[in-house]
């Protein structure tokens, strides 16, 4: 088993064998959340600290249910309404953080890049529970197990990543360990909702949805955010749903097993139809949630042993 | 002040285009007499032997920003002059970007007084194009002209109202005033923090269309079609907007363009893992466009490289990448940093020294910049050769905020001259 990281802030740096660890030792945690005792003590005596800078409420229930489980002291920062709108700086935040010797801090920004800043600054362990648009990394591992769980393999799948790719971090995050774990990548939305350099990612790209979505073994689907509405970015939410939403017809077009995902929370009729989300037969979106709390406690356990033996690099 | 024989000089000659062994004769401030025959007979002088080194006309800086009035504590004319002292830099040409803006004769005979109290070398400023930079009223260009601003500009804040612009350039025109632009299409480029492409996405960073350069300096070369204004471009950055230089001159618009050192020897990535010492505007680019500027800046299409010396505290930097502070002081490294192009063979030092010293000197009808006889004595000795290590807690800017922190450099200044008279001396 390896993983020899402090940190994890991202996909970026994992190496394939790092994300099969994580996600091998979730396993053990999927079967332990299903018990009617759930509690593991390899956090215990361990404090852990979420700052969120950006509103949240799966993600951070999930964090915190992770650490709670594994035994560690959890304490969760709504830090927007802190010292932040006092005028104090992201750094002198984490000093002060730190001063408190936390082990392991989740934090959330809305700025791409914050996170690693961060980790730069104090003495534990960080989790990147989602910075700007830039990486969102336990949400594409929770999204490659629940891939792994539900089709018996995490490689030469074709997989679609559908909407606005452009400003989506768990995008980003799942482009890089979908293709790092060889895996054929689609990716479809409209033009103004693709990142620039895309041909460089080693991806397809269709701003078709019918073409992009042929015989795919995993159908994506990511949040469309409001203001990209108002931003000139698409000319409506139906226009959107028409050419973009998933519905029954679409998704037709897909393998007949083909499983649908999307990140959470959802807008009902305006990327997916409400139905398709609900079908069990299709939609693994509830899977996703319950692979969320095993892969954060995975991750963490592995930071707090690289913490322990100091075999982090 | 006393007369000076510089002996066993490689004289770096931009006018003639020479790199040459000679001697150089300074008389009461001006050069008198340069070449493989001078002072062999000269008597009463102060002989200095160079030993070999490269003498240069010293370094015409056009677009520094020294943070008086309102922000001292990140560059005063004191810290700003020892810095350009220390880099070669005998002429610093000073922003109008503080705060508040230089807009008014009262606020540039404040900051030409303090210049002249506190700095070393020769300071000549230059003064907005329109009041706080707001691109709503232009300012007055005459009276500033008569205070000494040597051109006018809104730096980087685009004067987004073609037809305040337009109106600013032909009014410029009639006083022959020199009205410099930053390229760049407002809408496009507003928010951004680097380069579109490849690494800005992974990165996710907020990103601008190199494109949108092109844009503003399509615009602002169809607006000296209309006025027949003088322009300069502060700088060109992407290899998609040198066809359009190219054919302005050509079409013989009274147009000339720069860029920043920075852009010349750093691309995109360098940036790395959100190094905010490395967020300059316009962003770095790609390495293409690295080469394309390199090129024209060898051909002539590009007339000036300067530092853009954006002096900028701790606090503004220590910050996520999207909301730090643009910029990077770059007095005291651009000379070294040129030292790159040399060594890497894109550019010899005779196109070197017309880029830094001749030709912004004439763009701003100044008698320095060239070693020819009558010129002032604005000289830098350096040894293009010499190595280091840059630690920026070195630098004699206020502000440490080099992007070339750690770098290894070669090339260093060895003593700076202003009208003969030597402002520094490396121990």
């Amino acid at each position: 088993m390896t993983f020899a990281h402090r940190h994890l802030l991202g996909i970026e740096p994992l190496q394939p064998q790092e994300i099969t660890t994580i996600l091998d030792l979730a396993e053990t945690y999927v079967a332990l959340n299903r018990q009617s005792d759930k509690h593991a003590d390899v956090l215990a005596g361990l404090t852990q600290i979420n700052m969120f800078f950006e509103n949240s409420t799966r993600t951070q229930a999930s964090f915190e249910l992770a650490g709670k489980r594994l035994g560690a002291d959890v304490m969760n920062m709504a830090m927007q309404a802190s010292s932040i709108k006092k005028g104090e700086t992201l750094i002198d935040t984490a000093m002060t953080l730190n001063a408190m010797h936390p082990d392991l801090l989740v934090v959330r920004h809305p700025h791409s890049g914050a996170v690693d800043l961060l980790a730069q600054k104090v003495n534990c362990a960080v989790l990147n529970a989602g910075d700007g648009r830039h990486e969102h990394p336990t949400q594409a591992l929770l999204d490659a197990l629940t891939i792994r769980r539900a089709k018996g393999r995490l490689h030469r799948l074709n997989i679609a990543i559908c909407g606005d790719i452009a400003h989506s971090r768990v995008a980003r995050s799942n482009i890089l360990l979908l293709g790092k774990m060889e895996n054929r990548i689609r990716l479809i939305g409209p033009p103004t909702l693709m990142p620039s350099g895309i041909a460089e990612f080693g991806v397809e790209v269709f701003d078709d949805m019918r073409a992009g979505l042929k015989d795919v073994d995993v159908v994506m689907m990511l949040r469309l955010q409001k203001e990209r509405m108002d931003g000139g970015f698409i000319p409506s939410e139906r226009e959107y749903y028409h050419r973009y939403g998933l519905d029954a017809e679409k998704l037709a077009l897909a393998k007949p097993d083909a499983i649908v995902m999307h990140p959470g929370p959802m807008n009902r009729g305006v990327e997916i139809d409400g139905t398709l989300a609900d079908d069990i037969n299709r939609s693994v979106i509830q899977d996703q949630v319950e692979m969320g709390v095993a892969v954060r406690m995975a991750a963490m356990e592995l930071l707090a042993r690289n913490l322990a033996t100091g075999a982090a690099v | 002040m006393s007369d000076l024989l510089f002996t066993n000089a490689r004289l770096i000659d931009p006018e003639a285009g020479t790199d040459a062994l000679g001697a150089l004769l300074v008389r009461g401030g001006r050069i008198v007499a340069q070449g493989q025959e001078v002072g062999l007979s000269e008597e009463d002088v102060t002989v200095v032997d160079c030993g070999g080194k490269c003498l240069a006309p010293g370094i015409v800086d056009l677009g520094v920003k020294v943070c008086e009035p309102g922000e001292r504590h990140k560059e005063s004319y004191r810290s700003a002059g020892l810095a350009a002292a220390a880099g070669g830099v005998t002429t610093i040409v000073t922003r109008p970007d503080t705060n508040p803006t230089i807009d008014s004769p009262e606020t540039l005979e404040f900051v030409t007084r303090r210049a002249q109290a506190d700095a070393p070398v020769n300071v000549v400023p230059m003064a907005a194009l329109t009041k706080a930079r707001a691109g709503r009223e232009m300012t007055e260009i005459g009276f500033l002209m008569d205070a000494g601003a040597v051109a006018f500009t809104d730096c980087d804040h685009v004067v987004a109202d073609t037809k305040v612009l337009s109106r600013a350039l032909s009014y410029a025109r009639a006083l022959g005033a020199l009205v410099i632009g930053h390229p760049q299409e407002p809408g496009l480029s507003d928010g951004a923090a680097a380069t579109s492409g490849k690494f800005a996405s992974l990165r996710g960073l907020p990103s601008v269309t190199p494109m949108a350069e092109r844009m503003g300096l399509d615009r602002d070369i169809a607006l000296l079609e209309m006025t027949g204004a003088r322009y300069h471009a502060d700088q060109i950055t992407t290899a998609r907007a040198l066809p359009a230089l190219e054919r302005a001159k050509a079409n013989g618009l009274d147009i000339t363009a720069g860029v920043g050192i920075h852009h010349l020897t750093l691309n995109e990535f360098d940036v790395a893992d959100y190094r905010t010492f490395f967020k300059l505007k316009p962003p770095l680019r790609a390495e293409d466009d690295r080469q394309a500027v390199i090129e024209a800046v060898r051909s002539g299409l590009i007339d000036v490289i300067c530092s853009m010396h954006t002096p900028q505290d701790e606090e503004s930097k220590r910050l996520p990448f999207e909301e730090a502070a643009s910029g990077a002081v770059g007095l005291e490294t651009l000379l070294p940093a040129a030292m790159r192009l040399y060594h890497a063979g894109d550019l010899d030092l005779p196109t070197l020294f017309r880029a830094m010293s001749l030709n912004p000197a004439k763009r701003l009808g100044l008698s320095c910049g060239r070693l020819s006889e009558g010129a002032p004595a604005d000289l830098v000795l350096f040894d293009p050769d010499a190595p280091f290590v840059l630690d920026r807690f070195t630098l004699r800017s206020k502000s440490k905020n080099t992007p070339f922190d750690g770098g290894r450099m070669q090339g260093r200044v060895l003593a700076t001259y202003v009208g003969g008279a030597p402002v520094y001396r490396r121990d």
